[in-house]
Order: structure tokens, then C-alpha cells, then sequence
């Protein structure tokens, strides 16, 4: 960690948040949005950590655990949504959800 | 027995018809035609009997009472109740109005049998005499009310049962929207009026600083010294509200279009009752009308000029019913050329006996149109109108108790001694003889006019031969209608007993509440001439009318001696048409460029602009709403960055 100067991580962090969020709005499979979400989470859990590390605060480290924890309860949720989608339309394809387009 | 405890009997004058027609209401015809009618009835011939016990009560006690049933209005200074007068005027009029009340009710539970089944629609029995002991809630507090407020409340109440029973067959009439018109024109003529005794009631209030009778009586002679302007712009306004409800120039010209309601509506409203209420307003009000010189010769020439008014109109009409309703207003108007001169008694003495002998003219004329309609019926003839005076004639061997009935209640009009209608009128005449030469004069004039019009109408429809099948084959009406014709016949024969020259028991009666009256005065010379120009006018009319019926299609026969006088009378002088000119079109237009230009044109314009604006801003942003998540996604982190790009610059 001492070597290896602060702004190297938060480049890193930005670098996965925005791989993250235009894999979001990018990609139409739900697979994949999901797995972009997570890479999202995950950026900003890198940000905890690094920061908790700088202030040598421990703080960063538990909310990590928690967004962990919630992360997977999310997936589970988001799995099983995605399952009912594909059993309704045959295709977890994001752009044929727009029922509710204006 | 103290007697005065009776007094407390007054609110049930009131009540007994409200609870009636709730009855009535509840039930709604489950019990049949026969309980309606009955329950009605009894439920004013009971009030009658209240009004009775009150009568006796004020026997020993002539100075009366007040009955309050607590506080209505309490606001600031401006204190009122529920309270019942019980005095010798207001009694009168309870009699008057509950008895000719209940006989009219009895012959409506004939002649409405009769007139639902013509009309084709048996519920509106019960709905008739629900409307009816409405009317009789109204008028008796009208009567009975101890302020102007509730007197008013009473005002409106008869007004308002007036037009549901002047439009009760609404649906019928010329283009089926004539009777509706017709009880349109009586609320909103009528509304005219309601706003002057409304006005009136304000300046009362305003002046006096109560509404109590008592109270604005006691003060009258000082605020009339005071403020002359306004005790005169108070009896103006009244007179404006007596020219409304009484029929009176100028806005009689509801009264002859209210001939459309049912004819027992046109005996106890149009003629006995609701339209005498100006009469008794202004006698009510005697102290302050007497303290204004000025208003009281105003309401003294509008009574005149009606009298004489109507009655040449009444001489030129060919349907029995608006004979009638002109002959109404003419002799309301002798009414309030009294009350205008200050003969409060000989008013209230031709209110009773022209209650007697119109109500029963109007209920013949009732029975002589179901008669006709019957005769109709049974020779198969053609639709003919059965109040056409020209498609009867010859009915006097046909309804031989119709017709006696008639011609006593036709004789008693006409002021034939020695009949009802002779005393009363010959007292309002005498009066006028001694005070106002030129009242005087035409209301002699009038008078000729009265026995002209009503020997036209016994010729047309009682004399001669049948001008028509339906005449020929009219048959005499059931029991039901003609017992109440002969009673009320007897009254308007003997009615003049109540005030006869030397025993003037109405004038001690009601001298308890005028205080003291103006003798009245039986001159022989005016007696005995406006006698023989009655006879006069009643052979005249014989002679024209009786030997040369008039034909459908055919001219009147004054046609051709009056020329356009005539004309001017067949068409009521033109009155509607003139309203119609100076007022009710350019009113039209107006309401027009209301509903045009300013309604349509610009309020609805900026509404609908508002809205068409809304719908183009909602159809640019509902463009964003298209479904696909991954666009609301981008919207979102789009904002997100926008809202940190401000925390973080600003």
C-alpha cells in the first residue's frame, strides 16, 4: 500500500464504475447488465477500502461487508426476477421490456 | 276554560299539512288514490279546525298572541324567531285559506281521478296532493308569521308550489314545452317581485333595526317622520312585491298563463289564496303604508288601472279559464286600490267573498271542462279545445247544478245584490266615492266591464244550443265535485252576512288588529247605480252573446262596433309582445353574446388553450417514457452526474 500512490486506486475505482455503467447502458442481455451492476459495486468497494486504509478508519470496511451482503441478496432477487421474465417471454432481452413506455 | 291557551294551537296550522304530505311522500300512492286524497284533505280540514279553536280563542281574547318556537336567526343585533302571530287579521286569513283549502282539496280527489287518467299518468295523484298541502303549509305561514323574514320564507314557499302545479302536466301543452314555459314565466315574473318585498325587507331591517311586526309598527310613525325617503322606497319596493304575487300592471302577465296548472290549482292558488298574499301584505303592513301618503296613492293606482285593465282584457278572451284569470286580476286589483286608500276592512271583506264566488267559478269552470272532455268521449267527436267558450253553449240543461252554481258565483262577481260580491265590492266603491273621485270612477267603469264579461261567458257557455257534438253529450260531474260547488256556492250567496251594512261584524273583528278603522259607508246612490250598471252589463252581454253565439272561425260580434279596441282586448293589449320587444329579446341577445364572444370566444379559449398547451408539453416529454430501461438508466446517471457536477463546482 505504500507504495503504490492513492490516486492509482481511485483511477482504478472510476475506470470499473464506468466500464460498469455503460456496460448498464449498453449491453441488452440482463446477464450482463447484472454483471456490470456488479462491477459497480465493486468499484465502489474499492473505494471504501481505500479509503478506510488512508484514514486508518475501519469504518469502509464494515459498510464493504455490508454492501457485500446486500449485493447478494440483490442478485438472488435479480436471478429469480430474471427467471420469471424468461419463463413470461421466452428472452431475458432488456429492450423487450418496454411495456410501460408512454 | 281559558280559552287563550289555544292560542298555543297556532303552529300546528303548519304542521298538520307537513306532516301530511310527508305521509303521503313515505307512502307514495302504495295505498291507493282513495287514501292520498283523504289523507290530504283531512289534513286541511284539520287546520281548519285549528283555525277555528283560534277564532273561539280570540272571541274572549281579541287581542291575540304571539307563539314562539324559538330563535331561527341570532346575529349580532339581528334577533329572529320562529314565532306564530295569532291575531284577528291573521286568523281571517288561516280561515279563508284553509277552508275554500279543504272544499278545493275535496273536489281535487274527483277531478284529479279524471285528470291523471286524460293525462296518462297515474302517479302523479299523490305527487298533486303532496304539492297542494305544500301550498297550504306555505300560505298559512305566510299568514301566521310574526316578521317580515318568515312571512317571507312563506312568500317563496307559495311561489314555489305555484309553479310545481302550474307546470304539473310540464310534458304538455303546445309543442309539450307550453306548460313548462308557462310555470317558468310564473317563478321568474314572481322572482321580479320576491326581490322588491326582498329589497323592502332589507330597508325595514336597515331603518328600523328589526323585523318584528310589533317593533317596526311601533317605530313606523317616527321613521316615517324622519326619513321620508326611505319609509316611501320601503313601500315602493312592497308594491313592487305586491305587483308580482298579487298579478298586478305590471307583471300580471304571469297570472293567465298559470291557467296551464290543473283547474283546482287555478281555484286555490290563482284565485282564492296565494294571489290575495300582496293584498294581505299591505294590510299587514297598514301602520307603515298609512304613514306614507306617497306610496299609498301609488298602490291605489295600480290596483285601479289593473281592475280596469284586466277586466277589458277578460271581455275578449274565448277560453272559460282565462276569462277567469283576468277577472282575477281585475278584482285583485279592487283589493289593492282599497288597501292603496286605506279601506283595509272593505279589502279584507272582498278578499273572503272573492275567495268564495272566484273559487267556485274556476272549479265549475272545472267541472264544465271534464264535462265537455266527457262529452267528447262519448259522441266520438273530433278533438276539439274543451275550454273554448265557443264549443260549449247549451250546457245549462246538460249541468243543470254546474250551472246554478255558476250563476250565483257568476252573479256574485258581477256585484248583484243581494249576493256576496255586492257588499264587499259596493264597500271598496263607496269608499273610493268619498275619497278618490277618479278611483271612483273607473272602478265604476270596471265594475260595467265585470257584469259585461261574465253575462258574455253565461251566454257562451250555459245558454243557447250546443255548438259542438261534445257539448251535446257533456255529462253533470259525480258528487264529489259538485258538493263542494253548492257549499261554496251558499258562501258566495250569503258571504255578504259577515260585513252587512249595520251589523259590520268584520269590521269589530278586525278593528282588534287595524285599531281604528274608517267606518264603512253604504251609500244608497252608489249602491243602487253600480247595482244597475251591473244589471246593465249583464243584460248587454245577454243580448250580444246570447242571441248570436259565437262559431269558432267566426268574429266576435263587438268585433265590428270596437274595431281595434276589440282587438287590443282579444290580444291582452299586447302586453307579452311588448315585453317580449322591449325586454326578452334584447335580454336573448345579450344572453347570446354572453354565450358567444365572451363565453365560447375567450373563457373557453383560455381553458382550452390551457389544456391543448398541457397535451403538447405531456406528448414532447412522454417521448422520454419509450420503455427501454437501459434509456431510463441513462437519464438517471445522466442527472446523478449533473446534480454531483453542481455540489462539486458551485
Amino acid at each position: 500500500m505504500s507504495g503504490i500512490p492513492l490516486v492509482y486506486y481511485l483511477g482504478l475505482a472510476v475506470i470499473l464504475f464506468s466500464l460498469g455503467a455503460a456496460g448498464v447502458l449498453i449491453r441488452k442481455n440482463a446477464l450482463v447488465v447484472f454483471m456490470s451492476l456488479e462491477l459497480m459495486f465493486n468499484s465502489a468497494n474499492l473505494l471504501f477500502i481505500t479509503f478506510s486504509n488512508y484514514y486508518k478508519a475501519l469504518d469502509g470496511q464494515i459498510l464493504v461487508i455490508f454492501v457485500l451482503a446486500t449485493a447478494a441478496a440483490e442478485v438472488a432477487v435479480g436471478l429469480a426476477l430474471m427467471v420469471a421474465i424468461f419463463r413470461s417471454k421466452g428472452s431475458i432481452d432488456l429492450d423487450q421490456m418496454n411495456k410501460l413506455k408512454g | 276554560m281559558n280559552t287563550s291557551q289555544l292560542f298555543a294551537l297556532a303552529p300546528w296550522v303548519v304542521l298538520i299539512p307537513v306532516i301530511a304530505l310527508l305521509i303521503n311522500l313515505i307512502v307514495s300512492g302504495r295505498l291507493g288514490e282513495k287514501f292520498a286524497g283523504i289523507l290530504a284533505s283531512s289534513a286541511a280540514a284539520l287546520s281548519f279546525v285549528v283555525s277555528i279553536l283560534l277564532a273561539i280563542a280570540l272571541g274572549s281574547d281579541p287581542m291575540g298572541s304571539t307563539i314562539s318556537l324559538g330563535t331561527w336567526i341570532n346575529i349580532g343585533n339581528l334577533s329572529i324567531d320562529w314565532a306564530f302571530r295569532v291575531d284577528t287579521l291573521s286568523v281571517m286569513m288561516m280561515l279563508v285559506v284553509s277552508g275554500v283549502g279543504t272544499l278545493i282539496h275535496i273536489y281535487s280527489i274527483a277531478y284529479m281521478h279524471a285528470d291523471v287518467r286524460l293525462n296518462g299518468d297515474l302517479k302523479r295523484y299523490t305527487r298533486f296532493f303532496v304539492f297542494m298541502n305544500l301550498f297550504i303549509a306555505s300560505m298559512m305561514l305566510l299568514v301566521s308569521a310574526d316578521n317580515f323574514l318568515m312571512m317571507f320564507v312563506g312568500w317563496e314557499g307559495v311561489g314555489l308550489c305555484s309553479y310545481l302545479l302550474i307546470g304539473f302536466w310540464f310534458e304538455k301543452g303546445k309543442d309539450g314545452t307550453a306548460n313548462a314555459a308557462a310555470g317558468k314565466k310564473a317563478f321568474i315574473t314572481n322572482r321580479i317581485g320576491d326581490f322588491g318585498f326582498l329589497v323592502a325587507i332589507f330597508l325595514i331591517y336597515w331603518n328600523f333595526g328589526s323585523l318584528q311586526f310589533d317593533k317596526v309598527f311601533s317605530m313606523a310613525p317616527m321613521v316615517a317622520t324622519a326619513m321620508p325617503g326611505a319609509a316611501l322606497a320601503i313601500t315602493l319596493f312592497m308594491l313592487l312585491g305586491v305587483t308580482g304575487k298579487s298579478a298586478q300592471l305590471p307583471l300580471h302577465v304571469w297570472l293567465p298563463d298559470a291557467m296551464a296548472g290543473p283547474t283546482p290549482v287555478s281555484a286555490l292558488i290563482h284565485a282564492a289564496t296565494m294571489v290575495t298574499a300582496g293584498v294581505y301584505l299591505v294590510a299587514r303592513s297598514a301602520p307603515i303604508f298609512s304613514q306614507v301618503p306617497g306610496g299609498q296613492t301609488a298602490v291605489t293606482w295600480v290596483g285601479t288601472i289593473t281592475a280596469l285593465f284586466a277586466a277589458t282584457i277578460a271581455l275578449g278572451q274565448n277560453d272559460i279559464k282565462k276569462v277567469l284569470a283576468y277577472s282575477t286580476i281585475s278584482q285583485i286589483g279592487y283589493m289593492v286600490a282599497a288597501v292603496g286608500m286605506g279601506a283595509y276592512v272593505a279589502a279584507m271583506f272582498h278578499l273572503i267573498t272573492h275567495a268564495f264566488f272566484k273559487g267556485l267559478l274556476f272549479l265549475a269552470a272545472g267541472s264544465v271542462i271534464q264535462a265537455v272532455e266527457r262529452g267528447e268521449e262519448a259522441a266520438h267527436s273530433e278533438e276539439i279545445d274543451p275550454q273554448d267558450m265557443r264549443q260549449m253553449g247549451g250546457l245549462r240543461k246538460r249541468l243543470p247544478l254546474t250551472f246554478w252554481t255558476y250563476l250565483i258565483g257568476g252573479l256574485s262577481l258581477a256585484a248583484i245584490a243581494p249576493l256576496a260580491g255586492f257588499f264587499s265590492k259596493d264597500e271598496i266603491v263607496a269608499y273610493a266615492s268619498a275619497n278618490h273621485a277618479a278611483v271612483f270612477w273607473i272602478l265604476l267603469i270596471a265594475a260595467f266591464f265585470t257584469a259585461l264579461y261574465v253575462g258574455r261567458q253565461i251566454s257562451m257557455v250555459f245558454l243557447g244550443s250546443p255548438r259542438s257534438k261534445a257539448a251535446g253529450h257533456a255529462t253533470e260531474s259525480s258528487p264529489t265535485i259538485t258538493v263542494p260547488l253548492v257549499i261554496l256556492a251558499v258562501l258566495a250567496a250569503f258571504g255578504g252576512v259577515l260585513n252587512l251594512p249595520g251589523l259590520q261584524w268584520l269590521e269589530t273583528w278586525l278593528a282588534h288588529t287595524f285599531g281604528t278603522v274608517a267606518p264603512s259607508q253604504f251609500v244608497w246612490l252608489v249602491a243602487l247605480g253600480s247595482l244597475a250598471l251591473g244589471l246593465v252589463g249583464l243584460a248587454i252581454g245577454w243580448l250580444i252573446y246570447g242571441r248570436t253565439p259565437v262559431k269558432v272561425g267566426k268574429p266576435d260580434p263587438l268585433k265590428k262596433p270596437l274595431g281595434f279596441i276589440f282587438t287590443g282586448m282579444q290580444n291582452k293589449w299586447f302586453v307579452d309582445e311588448i315585453y317580449n320587444f322591449l325586454i326578452i329579446t334584447p335580454f336573448n341577445a345579450l344572453a347570446q353574446f354572453f354565450a358567444g364572444p365572451i363565453d365560447l370566444g375567450s373563457i373557453d379559449r383560455v381553458a382550452n388553450g390551457l389544456a391543448s398547451g398541457t397535451q403538447a408539453v405531456a406528448g414532447g416529454i412522454r417521448k422520454f417514457e419509450n420503455g427501454f430501461v437501459r434509456s431510463y438508466a441513462f437519464w438517471m446517471l445522466l442527472g446523478l452526474a449533473a446534480i454531483m457536477t453542481y455540489f462539486i463546482l458551485r
